[in-house]
């Protein structure tokens, strides 16, 4: 506790001297500690990797359960704590209550927040009450509610220090997403991608709520926060009404382009990075064109929140390939060349690496072979199509058509990754992936728009690739040359987040509940666990009281929880009849466990 | 509580195989089609209509169009419930054919002590409110078993009537 008064205090001593930069020095001093777990990525690079290393690849197997703790909430818990000091600070799905636990104090409950919410909201989240996590700085914790509500909590006594809206639900904006803080601002994205809703990315003063930018995903140019001229694409100016031109009409209004990922930070570059996801609706033919920028990378500054660089992954979606995957920030060689990289891995199945400074793409391959929507990207800098994916007739629900069903796209509109974060290892130079494992048909067909009201579109059924019965890979992947080094098979997709550790040993969880560790170098399962739910929560790791935890929230729901319920009724009633998650139900059911785990004393 | 003893009771009377089973609809067969393609049962209410060779009627092959559009996010595919919403395939054995259209239309609130389960109002919403049957019609089906965990690939053509219904109610030219 002393710690964190101490920290507190500090903070506010360097605020005063220096000003607005001071929650950003104490931010990644504080995140450069690997005792603490200061940010919902771990650090501002998105990594999830730990320099702690008391537990390695050859006592990891000793492993126990230290201490568990009962959200007291049923619905799908994603992220994971926040650790500082000797505080840990857990959220959960709506209602979304905050506890502040005390670790030196026998984990006892210091202070609880639960804000009243109304429940309407509940149904206008598309795929569960989720809740990615919470930020700190400046002596405060932020929440961001599911009815778009951002708090400031003093992180003491769970006070209200100052509340803002950021949406509204009544027309379909929700809060999932975890705030980062990144200098004197609060960023927080929104979530409402299948309501047709204008998505954007916001900053709040840190001290007051007061909004400081808004940069939109669609719509025109002093709403998207670019510059016609410095704001470029694949290394050109994007130039004037770049999203405009690429909507029919006025349909960018209702175009989606959510922003409910993960976000990252360049602090010497000072640049911020963020995907946007699917245009709305789910039917192509309804919306022509490119749809700018929707399915995006942003590269912005986070003082005026104009951007620097974007680049679209997948133009004219006919998928639900949303884009709003984290970006892993890396300084690897490349042909022997040093490089700042950003690498993300999308829902439309391939890993990009670019240069995160200026935005050129280096190398974009499939990550799972099952691909086969697009025969790749056009590398060919001198190529009119230079950065497309060429999309395969076979896979194109808009040239089938509305009311035409595509049969065996992979991946299903789930992605070959969704949220679950992936890890980065500066120690092998390999980033650790959860995947999906599963491809869809779809059929897309009129839809008509209603504020507030489902805006999607398009039918689909899902199941794993033809001829086989797994559905999820864990992978570790080259970013430098676009290969899988390993991978190993999973049952269910890996819908948590995962964490690389000094140690040599990469931890993750799977959808029957368990937490796994597998050797960093070839992916051998040295430890597993099996906790009370399935988990949809990103592995955590710290140190207190000179002994390191790995720590990981439970309890099954999300996209992946969607099909829990439903068992096999008749398994060869073929392909279509086997829903993505079908068994699942025989193997876990609802409840938020953290569960922490260490070695024995 | 008087509200908790009438869910009580309703349990029971559900596990005594009472009242509460006789409010859902009756014999699923078709007796009647109408110009739209919409078979009704006798007592009037729509139903599926399934031939031999597994051809199903417009209005099945619609509602499991739309189910897994508007529906599955929550409710499961198939109608098979999911982590936060219940199987309909199986409400729609315990619920009269005016319910389900008063249910979707308006919305329910379903509180318990581990939580809170909210169904929208979709009576605004033509992408729903226009296929209400259709949908009644699929889920029927499934509560029959009538019809699996599969896509419909035979299908009747949809009629003229239907389309003309259809674009005056989602207001297409």
């Amino acid at each position: 506790m002393r710690k964190v008064l101490l920290a507190t205090f500090l903070g506010s001593a360097a605020a005063l001297a220096v000003g607005s930069a001071s929650a950003n020095d104490e931010l990644i001093k504080m995140s450069q500690n690997p005792k603490d777990w200061v940010m919902p990525t771990g650090d501002y690079a998105n990594t999830r990797y730990s320099k702690l290393n008391q537990i390695n690849a050859q006592n990891v197997g000793k492993l126990q359960v230290a201490w568990t703790f009962s959200t007291g909430v049923l619905r799908g818990h994603e992220g994971g704590p926040l650790i500082i000091g000797n505080m840990m600070y857990v959220h959960t799905p709506f209602p979304n209550k905050v506890y502040a636990i005390d670790l030196s104090q026998e984990n006892k409950i210091v202070w609880r927040y639960e804000p009243k919410q109304d429940p309407n909201v509940i149904p206008v989240m598309c795929c569960d009450t989720v809740n990615r996590g919470l930020a700190y700085g400046d002596g405060k914790i932020f929440l961001h509610q599911a009815d778009t509500t951002l708090v400031a909590l003093d992180v003491k006594t769970g006070q209200v220090a100052w509340t803002v809206k950021n949406g509204d639900p009544s027309k379909g904006e929700t809060g999932t997403s975890a705030p980062m803080v990144i200098k004197d601002k609060v960023l927080i994205g929104i979530s409402g991608g299948e309501f047709g809703v204008q998505a954007h990315m916001s900053a709040y003063d840190i001290k007051t709520g007061k909004l400081a930018w808004r940069g939109y995903s669609e719509g025109p140019d002093d709403q998207l926060l670019v510059d016609a001229e410095k704001t470029t694409a694949l290394g050109k100016p994007i130039g004037k009404d770049s999203s405009l031109k690429t909507w029919q009409g006025d349909q960018w209004k209702i175009g989606g382009g959510a922003t409910w990922g993960w976000i990252s930070y360049d602090p010497e570059l000072n640049l911020v990075y963020y995907g946007s996801g699917n245009p709305s609706t789910w039917n192509p033919k309804q919306r022509p064109g490119d749809n700018k920028w929707s399915m995006t990378i942003w590269a912005r500054n986070p003082d005026t929140g104009v951007a620097k660089w974007v680049y679209q992954m997948t133009p004219h979606d006919e998928w639900d390939y949303d884009g709003v995957n984290e970006m892993i920030l890396s300084d690897q060689a490349i042909n022997g060349q040093p490089r700042k990289l950003l690498t993300h891995f999308d829902r439309n199945g391939l890993a990009y690496t670019l240069d995160r400074v200026n935005g050129e793409l280096l190398v974009a391959e499939k990550y799972d072979p099952k691909v086969n929507w697009t025969s790749g990207v056009d590398m060919d800098k001198n190529s009119p199509t230079y950065g497309r994916p060429k999309v395969l007739d076979a896979a194109s629900t808009d040239k089938a058509g509305e009311d035409h069903n595509v049969k065996g796209i992979c991946p299903a509109a789930l992605g070959t990754k969704d949220e679950q974060p992936a890890a980065y290892s500066p120690d092998t130079q390999l980033f650790y992936v959860p995947t999906n494992h599963v491809c869809m048909d779809y059929e897309p067909f009129k839809v008509s728009y209603t504020a507030g009201q489902p805006y999607v579109g398009a039918t689909l059924s899902m199941y794993p690739p033809q001829g086989e019965s797994h559905m999820g890979n864990f992978i570790a992947w080259d970013g430098k040359t676009g290969k899988i080094v390993w991978s190993n098979k999973e049952q269910f997709s890996v819908w948590s987040g995962a964490l690389a550790t000094a140690g040599n040993v990469v931890f993750y969880g799977t959808l029957e509940g368990y937490l796994k560790a597998v050797d960093a170098k070839t992916g051998k399962e040295l430890y597993k666990f099996k906790t009370p739910s399935g988990i949809i929560g990103n592995v955590t790791t710290y140190e207190n009281g000179g002994k390191q935890y790995v720590a990981v929230l439970s309890g099954v729901g999300g996209w992946a929880g969607i099909g829990l319920a439903a068992g096999l009724t008749d398994p060869t009633a073929g392909l279509g009849a086997v829903g993505g998650y079908a068994a699942l139900s025989n193997y876990t059911a609802l409840g938020g466990t953290l569960t922490v785990f260490s070695l024995p004393n | 509580m008087r509200k908790i003893c009438s869910v009580i009771a309703a349990t029971i009377l559900v596990a005594s195989g009472g009242i509460a089973v006789a409010d859902g609809p009756g014999d699923p067969t078709a007796v009647k089609k109408e110009d739209d393609g919409k078979w009704l049962d006798k007592e009037g209410i729509p139903t599926y209509k399934i031939s031999a060779d597994g051809a199903v009627d417009w209005f099945t092959y619609s509602g499991y169009r739309r189910y897994h559009s508007d529906c599955h996010v929550c409710h499961g595919p198939d109608g098979m419930g999911s982590t936060y919403a219940p199987a309909l395939k199986d409400s729609v054995k315990t619920m009269s054919y005016g319910d389900f259209l008063g249910v979707v239309a308006s919305g329910r609130k379903n509180i318990s002590t581990a939580q809170e389960n909210v169904m929208p109002a979709f009576g605004d919403n033509p992408n729903v409110a226009c296929y209400m049957d259709d949908l009644y019609v699929y889920l029927r089906a499934r509560s029959t078993e009538a019809w699996g965990r599969q896509r419909p690939s035979k299908k009747d053509e949809k009629t003229e009537a239907y389309t003309k219904a259809e674009d005056a109610c989602m207001g297409n030219k």
